[in-house]
This record gives structure tokens, sequence and C-alpha cells, in this order.
């Protein structure tokens, strides 16, 4: 069973894991994902690959402690195991010479857009990274990025590093600058994929975002992923999870994501009573 | 000859309909050694058995149903597994009454013997009893065969070849072994215990399971066939098929696939205690006429709806589910909405389902189906309102092995070609069977493909 070799806390809710799987480890590329579960009970969700090393026969992934599903799986230690890793699923980013391409990563997307940039820099491409964050604590993989781009920019909300603003904003200036963009790749929460489609839609840059839409198998078996991509439905787990960002209906997206929220709320509840209870009952035996 | 029958089944004892809707029990509670013993009697031991031939892995029929009725149940297990290494599984989901029941002779002048409640019966009896007895497996050959997929094709084809001395490794994407059996086929009329005794069955005969291991993704097709001496596909067919109508991607609308995985597979039923949650709709309308539509609107009701409707575009006579199976359903308080057919689904400003547009349809001339083809009725549309909307109108096959395999060839709808005699593919030792040739289909017959193909690969292995 895979099991967890390192654990690493990035940002505050965010943590790596070193996760053995040398099947994984061997035949992943960039943009693809795993389904994992965390144990007997847990919900099945996707993680983009953030790395591999098919000589150790680890993967590394990336959570953001948002919800129940993840907080459990952060709260996994260096061996100990996850109980189900499958994949790669989907299909991997194309990577070629486009020329000059700028990557772009939104929170724990930069982990997910590392991967990406990293390759299209090994295969020729000059790469600006634009990462981003709300704030300077929650800035990830900086050191990472810096290796696998040209020029990396860094963008904070408020301001607290870097360029204040958001990434759209470095990105609307290189337009208006006139620099060459062939591609954009961009993986973040849905906003800002929409934001970044909408500033490079006018020009007419091809632009490709990674969705994260609900998923159960990741096999293309439940539809649970549907995305509406140019008028035409397609689920992400295997014609994507990239789409070319001036076709898909982020709004639609948003709306799915959203659907359990109520069962989530009861979730998160669960897990922080489970956590209270040990207490009360040390308080009733003293 | 037929003096002194009696004409009717001895009826199974069933769970009460309003007690069974508040739960995901397995609704029939199966023959006592009494009620089996007078069933099993009423079978006619003909000379020359119709039944066998009606069986697509030619259970001895009328051998076992005889040990049921001098009470040897065990012998009885023994004599079907001979042929039947799921019985348990068979006796409850196989369509008997278009199989060995309608060759059985009573049901010429009467109703047939319940060769579905005897096989799940002696099934039953033997594994609750702990007496299950393990064939002898010949010295091992050193060959190697992997199956792809562990629903029911992939284990007859694994327990087929265990059995004589092959080394067989069943690889699953999901995390659950079974297949359609595990993810599609509710508690309440397949409990996971069972299915699961019967898995390990298989793995105490030594054969190896390999889940979360996506062929096609986690290793390829032609990587297998460096490793392994045979491969057979049972990928069954997992693409579920949507209307194309618009409001199709509402919150609330569910493929069967997907509500039907959430409740089994993901035990969404019991959320919160297990974490995958599903919308427990009060107003729930059903789409499809199938086994598949049978089983989402039945789990809709045990998920607490008020109105589960099951929406069919044909007529009742034309409904593709087993007789049981509507009979359950209606038993249960599901409300049949036959001759409409659904126009779009209409949502609240948050994305939400809130009402479906039907049209009503009447019967025209028949189709390439042999079925009277519906015709929408001009201006007969009106609207229901519903919160869930589950779309149970068929799959087809999953692309995701064959899209990465070349040199498999297909049919015009996805699935695979294969050789009807023994179930090989366009490729060399890679053989298929169940859905992924068939299309939706059903659990014995993917399990008589499985049979061929096992032989077929024996053959090829000797």
């Amino acid at each position: 069973m895979p099991r967890i070799v390192a654990k690493e806390v990035l940002a505050p809710g965010i943590k790596k894991f070193v996760i053995e799987h040398p099947q994984i480890a061997r035949k992943r590329q960039p943009g693809q994902f795993v389904i994992v579960r965390v144990h007997g009970e847990g919900e099945r969700f996707p993680l983009t690959i953030a790395d591999a090393d098919p000589e150790r026969g680890t993967i590394t992934l990336v959570v953001q402690e948002v919800g129940h599903s993840t907080m459990e799986m952060g709260r996994k230690e260096p061996g100990e195991v996850i109980l189900d890793v499958v994949g790669p699923l989907g299909r991997p980013t194309p990577i070629r010479r486009y020329g000059r391409v700028v990557c772009m990563g939104g929170g724990v997307g930069v982990a997910e857009i590392y991967p990406v940039s990293l390759a299209l820099k090994e295969a020729g491409n000059e790469v600006i990274g634009i990462i981003g964050a709300r704030t300077r604590e929650l800035v990830i993989m900086e050191k990472e990025m810096r290796s696998a781009t040209h020029q990396l920019i860094v963008c904070t909300d408020d301001g607290s590093y870097g360029v204040h603003g958001l990434v759209t904003k470095p990105l609307q200036e290189m337009i208006e600058r006139k620099e060459r963009i062939d591609h954009v790749f961009c993986i973040g929460p849905v906003p800002m994929m929409k934001a970044v489609a909408e500033v490079t839609r006018p020009v007419g840059i091809p632009t490709s975002v990674s969705l994260n839409p609900i998923m159960v198998d990741g096999t293309g078996m439940c539809g649970a992923c549907r995305v509406t991509v140019g008028g035409t439905t397609r689920f992400a787990c295997v014609d994507g999870p990239d789409f070319d960002a001036h076709q898909v209906d982020f709004d639609e997206l948003m709306k799915r994501l959203a659907q359990y929220r109520n069962e989530e709320k009861l979730s998160l509840q669960r897990l922080h009573v489970g956590e209270e209870e040990p207490k009360c009952a040390a308080r009733a035996a003293s | 000859m037929t003096k002194g029958v009696i004409p009717n089944k001895t009826p199974m004892p069933e769970q009460d309909p309003k007690e069974r809707i508040r739960n995901f029990r397995e609704v029939p509670l199966g023959y006592t050694e009494e009620l089996a013993i007078q069933e099993a009697l009423r079978c006619l031991q003909c000379k020359k058995p119709t039944c066998i031939a009606g069986c697509p892995v030619n259970i001895d029929i009328p051998g076992f149903i005889d040990l049921v009725a001098k009470g040897d149940f065990l012998g009885a297990a023994r004599r079907i597994k001979a042929t039947n290494l799921l019985p348990a599984v068979c006796g409850r989901v196989c369509p008997q009454e278009e199989q060995c029941e309608r060759a059985c002779v009573l049901s010429k002048k009467f109703e047939s013997v319940a060769i579905g409640r005897l096989e799940r019966f002696v099934a039953d009896y033997e594994r609750e009893t702990g007496k299950i007895q393990y064939p002898k497996i010949p010295r091992r050959t050193g060959k190697r065969v992997a199956v792809v997929g562990s629903g029911p094709a992939g284990l007859t084809v694994a327990a087929d070849l265990i059995q004589q001395g092959h080394d067989v490794t069943v690889f699953e994407a999901l995390h659950a072994l079974g297949g359609v059996l595990v993810y599609g086929i509710p508690e309440f009329r397949l409990p996971k215990s069972i299915l699961e005794a019967e898995v390990n069955y298989l793995a105490a005969l030594g054969v190896h399971f390999e889940p979360s291991y996506v062929i096609g993704k986690t290793e390829s097709l032609d990587e297998l066939l460096q490793r392994f001496d045979a491969v057979f596909l049972g990928l069954g067919a997992g693409l579920p098929h949507f209307m194309h109508v618009p409001g199709e991607n509402l919150n609330g609308v569910y493929s069967a696939n997907e509500y039907l995985t959430r409740s089994n597979l993901m035990r969404a039923y019991l959320f919160p205690e297990w974490d995958t949650p599903i919308k427990r709709g009060r107003n729930v309308a059903v789409i499809g006429g199938g086994n598949t539509a049978m089983d989402a609107v039945r789990t809709a009701l045990r998920l607490g709806a008020e109105n589960a409707y099951l929406i069919y575009r044909r007529s009742r006579a034309e409904m593709p589910a087993r007789l049981e199976e509507i009979h359950h359903a209606e038993e249960e308080g599901v409300q049949f909405r036959m001759l409409e057919a659904p126009v779009r689904i209409l949502g609240d400003e948050n994305g939400w389902v809130k009402e479906i547009e039907l049209i009503s349809m009447q019967l025209g001339e028949p189709d390439e189906s042999g079925r009277r083809r519906p015709v929408p009725v001009p201006g007969s549309e009106h609207r229901l309102a519903v919160d869930t909307v589950v779309v149970a109108i068929g799959q087809g096959a999953n692309p995701l092995l064959i899209s990465t395999t070349p040199g498999l060839r297909t049919n015009r709808w996805g699935y695979l070609e294969v050789n009807p005699e023994t179930g090989e593919t366009s490729l060399e030792r890679v053989y298929a069977g169940g859905d992924i040739v068939r299309g939706g289909a059903t659990v014995i017959l993917a399990m008589g493909d499985g049979r061929r193909a096992a032989r077929a690969i024996h053959e090829r292995l000797r």
C-alpha cells in the first residue's frame, strides 16, 4: 500500500506528501492526477501529481486542507499509508515547443503548475512564471518555481510580498507591453482561471486551464465531473483535466463545485466534534 | 405427466414494503430448508431436461434440485459450483424467467420451478454453515493470465483458469472488487457481504487481486502482454449516457452510474458516518425503464424521497427491466409515469434542479428493436416539480483502455469485436467478454462469455 515517506508543511493548511507508488512514479506525466481515498469510509477525491521520482518510486502530492477529506489526509504522518492512490489519471498536458509561455499558479495551484512549467522549460520554451496567493505566508514552492521558469513573478493579494495584486495584473501588463506570449497555462481557483481567460481572450492568446470538478471514480464511469466546454458536455477526468480556457463555462463549474456545501459543513463539524471527544472523556475519567 | 403438480412457485418470504423502504437490507429473505425442499419437490426431474440448455453456464439444474429435495444442501451447492463459482450472486441477479425457468417444462402450464430461489438458497446455506469445500487445484502450469476488470465476466475467467492450474491476476480500477456487482447493484438486491464472500473464495483458491490499478493508465495493455501469457478484458460498459437535453448539468442531476456508485460503492446512504455525500431528494425523477432505473428509483425511496417517479418513454409492456424488479418497485410506492419523455430540466438561480419538463408520447409503428416506437404528442409539454433527476438510459463502452490501445478492433458502438467462439479480440492473446462486447447485458451472459474465453485461453496455454 502507498506509504508516506516524507511530509512537509508548505504553508498554513497546505501540506506536501511524498508517497511510495513506483508504478505511478514511472508512468505519470505533467498534468495528470491521482484519485485518493484516505481510509475505509473515506471519499475518493482527485489530487494533481506535483512531482515524481521514478528512481525512488515516489510521487509528490500537495494537499490544501479545505474540507473533511483533505483535513484527514493532512493528519497523516510519514510511515502511515494512504489506503488507495490510483492513477495516473487524465490526459497529460501537451508538452511541446510553443515558444514563449506563461505558467500561472494560484494558491495550491502553484504545486500543480510546477510540473507543467518544468516540462515546458525542459522542452525548450521560454517560461515566465506568475504565481500568487492571498498573503505572503501562503506563497508556496517559490524556489521550485524559480528553477522551473526563466523569470518568476510573485503576487500577493494584500501586497505583503512581491507584486501587490492578483496574478492577472502582471499578465495584463505583459500584454499591454506587447510582449510575445504564445501560450498561457493556468491552474488555480476557478475565479482566477476565469479572470485569466478574460484577460487573454480579447488578444487571442491560447490559454489552457486545468479543471478541478468533483469526481468519484476518475475513470469516466460516473460523469460527476462533467463540465461544459464549447457548449458540449465533457468529462474532466478522461477528456481533461486541461481544457481551452476560452471555451469553459466557469460559472457552471463553480455552481457544481458548491453542490455538497451543506454536507461538507456537517462532515467538518463531525470531524471537529470527534477531536473534542477524547478530551472530554479524559476529563470525565479524572 | 403433470398430475398432482403444485401449480405455483413456493413463495419466498420478503421484507414488508413499508418496512423495507426505510432500510437498505435485502428485500427477499430467502427460503427456509422446509420451503426449499417443498419447492425442489415440484421439479419433475425430466429425463431430457430443457432447463440446462436455458442456462448460459449449463448448471446441472435437475441434479442440484434433486439433492435439495433429499436434504443434501451442501451436495447441491457443490453440484452448482462445478459450473458456476458465483451461485449466491446468480441466484439473486440472473433473469431466470428469461433463461432456465422459461425453459422449464412446468412453465408451459404452470409456474416454472423456482430455480433461481433454490440456487440462492443452497449458496447461502453453504456460506452460512461455513462448510465451503475448495476444489483440488491441479499442479501449477506456470502460465500467467491477466484479467482486467473484476466484474462477473472477469471473476468467471479467474475462477475457471485458477482451477486449471494457471496463475491469475485480476486488475480492478476501483478500490473494491466486483465491478458492476459492487458499484451498480444495490445492497437491497445483492448484499455486499455475499459478493465479498464469493471474491474471498476465489482468493482462497489462489487468485491474486490488484485493486486501484487502471490498465491503460497505471500500466498499458502492451506491458501486460509482456508479463502475462494471455489477457482477458472484462471492462464493462461503464460510460454513462446522457439525454443531451438542456439543464442536464444542473446540480442534482446524476447519471445512474454516479447515483448508484455513490450509494453502493461509497455507501453514501450511510453519510455522514461514511464520508461520501449524496443528494437526498424529496421529489426524484428517474429516467429509464431498465434494471438500472429500477435500482436507482428504489434507492431514491430508501434515501427518503416522498415522491419517486419512474419516467419511461414507452409503455409498461416495453420496459426492459425484470418483472420482479418492476413488481418490487411498485410495491414500494414508485410512481410509474409511462409514455413521457424529458424535454428539458429547469433550475433555480443557484443552479439546482427545480422542475423537469416532459412531453407525452404515444406508441407508433414498431422500430428496429421490434418494440413500438414512442412518438411525441405535439403540444403536450407539462412540468413536474423535482429536486433530483437520475438519468438511467443506458451505458456505453468506456473508451479509456480501448482508445489508448492501437490494434483493438471495435464496432460502431465502440464495443470490442471478438470471435464469438473464443472471445479472442483482434489482438493476439487478448480476449474479451461481458458488457464491453455486448453492451449493457446481464451478469450471467457476462459469465457465459467468461467461461467461453477461459476455455479458449486454456486451450492456447496447454
